[in-house]
């Protein structure tokens, strides 16, 4: 019965690829919507990763990582002296406002790291030696967004709060949320560039101990300086959930999510009730000849799902191909994680079967007498 | 046993009694089998005719299994339907009884010989298996040919003896035929009775044609003629005798 479910379906070309076409595309719209949202989500957390510490300790009240809350030079020894902290450093994160050779402004995020150590520096050098930093004036600038500050090459100057800031090395830097270039210096340095305050760090990055547990240790932190710590993920996390509460991004991915459920649906549901219409001579005649309706559930169940299924998979393929074509540092924000394909699978199956729901309860009130009726 | 004057037949196909089936309730309640009593022997071919509306279908639709009776018996090949519940009649039905409709009901998207394999695929025959078979009886009906056109591509007495070889397949005991010509012309409405006492017929089965068509009442080996809601008379056709 399920090649002729098959062919019933297949048979007619113009319905099924109707079906198939519209499921495809509301499985891509998902995925594409989908991912947005995570890439634009994942992206608030993008300099989280680009400094790439172990642990972050920060003040209790910090909600995310684009906020300044300093904290004090002596922050710095207490979390030092911490049971299980092998290391800690000083980092400073500021957005603030360069001023171009042509005259324009331009926000930029300023990563001030560790003179000695150089913990939080970017991630990949580009152009340039990390070690020129020390140099004075010195500046590493990241590479996505690089284009508002006018392409500057290697010895190209511009201005931060009337200081002068010389570049010497471009580092590959992930886009971040805000779309603001990142100008990296040494602490020292960076203090220099922003306003005089009496805190400037803001961050104390650390790591743990041989033999310590990351739990343990930032218990210990937490315990012992009245500050917050995190572990990577958890600050990842920290800001991510910031954005999703204070933006309307959940709200307006969900609304279009919802819309493509609600259009799929439509979509799916009025041609899979055509389709049931149109055969409902042919179900009643083969009810007649004696199959049961536990077997025609059976054959229009197993229709949906075969359309499910190939809908699924181009639309699938469709979807994550954008994410391919435009790369990992593209412009776009657009990152799939599986859990995105799952779920758009489990919302697929979901329009199938409910669109399959009408046709289910007339296949089943079918009298087999219909039959010889003309 | 009662009603008919005949000695004890060996073999009976259908026995109907006292049979009442009525629609609808209230305003529309109305009474379309009145006291029906019929025998149907084996290896007969029996015409129900009548004019329209006087219980033709509705009739052929108890023998086969597809319309309840409010009380009776309807006793086909010794199952009382009148006593089965409806999966046991969809069980019935599936071993037990042909069909073949006016308007063909051939499935569109599936050629000839897919279209004759349906009630063997429907009783869980292997589907290749299924397909042999079903050329087989595409070869009875004259349709070898044909066995890969899809039903568009075929005229309708072609298509009615589709209908007949998917009909014959499931080798069921009885078959039962609503007004099988009247979308044929005379002649192709002749071949396509021709075809029913030649392939069909066997002293095993009993095929129950209903009918306006007086071009075909002599194919009947009995005629049963009916009159809202009765049985007015049968009669033999002395040609089959
Ligand atoms: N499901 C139903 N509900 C209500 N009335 C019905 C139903 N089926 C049949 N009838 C009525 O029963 C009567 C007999 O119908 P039936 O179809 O058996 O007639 P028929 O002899 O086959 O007529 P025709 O030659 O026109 O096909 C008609 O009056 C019809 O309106
Ligand atoms: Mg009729």
């Amino acid at each position: 019965m399920i090649r002729i479910a098959m062919k019933m379906l297949m048979g007619d070309r113009a319905k099924y690829f109707t079906l198939v076409g519209g499921l495809s595309i509301v499985v891509f719209l998902f995925i594409q919507q989908g991912s947005v949202f995570c890439g634009l989500i994942g992206r608030t957390a993008k300099p989280v990763e680009a400094i790439g510490a172990p642990i972050w300790v920060v003040d209790k009240n910090l909600q995310v990582v684009d906020e300044f809350k300093g904290l004090l030079d002596t922050d710095l020894t207490r979390v030092r002296s911490v049971e299980g902290v092998k290391w800690a450093v000083p980092l400073f994160i500021r957005q603030v406002t360069v001023r171009l050779s042509n005259g324009k402004f331009q926000a930029v995020r300023l990563v001030g790291i560790d003179n000695a150590t150089m913990v939080g520096r970017p991630p990949k050098i580009l152009e340039g030696r990390i070690e020129d930093l020390n140099a004075p004036d010195a500046v590493i600038i990241g590479k996505a967004e690089m284009e508002r500050l006018g392409n500057p090459k290697i010895g190209d100057t511009f201005e931060i709060n009337d200081r002068r800031a010389r570049v010497v090395g471009i580092a590959d830097v992930p886009r971040d949320f805000l779309s603001n270039p990142y100008v990296y210096a040494t602490f020292d340095r960076a203090v220099q560039y922003t306003p005089r305050e009496r805190k400037l760090m803001n961050y104390i990055l650390a790591a743990p101990k041989d033999g310590y547990t990351m739990a343990q240790v930032l218990a210990n932190i937490r315990k012992t300086t009245d500050l917050a710590a995190y572990d990577e993920d958890g600050m990842r996390w920290l800001t991510m959930n910031y954005y999703m509460k204070n933006t309307g991004i959940p709200v307006n991915i969900g609304i279009s999510l919802f819309l493509v459920f609600l259009v799929g649906m439509a979509i799916i549901g009025q041609t899979f009730y055509a389709f049931a219409l149109q055969n409902e001579k042919y179900f009643g005649a083969l009810k007649a000849m004696g199959t049961s309706s536990f077997t025609l559930v059976k054959m229009i169940v197993i229709q949906s799902l075969v359309v499910g299924v190939i809908g699924y998979g181009i639309g699938v393929g469709m979807g994550t191909m954008i994410g391919f074509l435009a790369g990992p540092n593209a412009k776009l924000a657009f990152y799939t994680p599986y859990q995105l394909i799952y779920i758009s699978f489990i919302v697929t199956i979901l329009i199938c079967l409910l669109s399959s729901i009408l046709s289910i309860q007339r296949v089943l009130r079918l009298e087999p007498a219909v039959v010889f009726r003309g | 046993m009662t009603g008919t004057k005949s000695a004890p037949d060996p073999c009976r196909a259908v026995t109907l009694q006292s049979v009442n089936k009525s629609f609808g309730v209230g305003e529309t309640f109305i009474k379309v089998l009145k006291d029906i009593t019929l025998d149907i022997k084996c290896g007969e071919l029996l015409l129900l005719v009548g004019p329209s509306g006087c219980g033709k279908t509705t009739l052929l639709s108890v023998l086969a299994g597809i319309l309840d009776v409010d009380d009776g018996v309807v006793d086909v090949f010794g199952s009382r339907l009148d006593q089965f519940s409806q999966s046991k009649k969809t069980d019935f039905r599936r071993n037990s009884i042909g069909f073949i409709f006016q308007q063909y009901n051939l499935i569109p998207t599936l050629t000839a010989t897919e279209n004759v394999a349906v009630p063997l695929i429907v009783n869980k025959k292997p589907y290749d298996k299924a397909l042999v078979k079903a050329r087989e009886y595409l070869e009875l009906v004259g349709l070898g040919d044909r066995a890969d056109h899809f039903p568009s591509q075929l005229s309708g007495g072609q298509q009615q003896r589709v209908a007949i070889a998917r009909a014959l397949v499931g080798e069921p005991r009885l078959i039962v035929c609503d007004e099988p010509t009247a979308a044929l012309d005379g002649e192709t409405g002749k071949l396509v009775m021709e075809m029913f006492r030649k392939v069909a017929l066997s002293p095993e089965r009993a095929i129950v044609v209903v009918t306006h068509d007086n071009r075909i009442f002599g194919y009947g080996d009995r005629i049963a003629e009916m009159l809202d809601g009765r049985i007015i008379d049968v009669r033999e056709n002395p040609e089959h005798l």
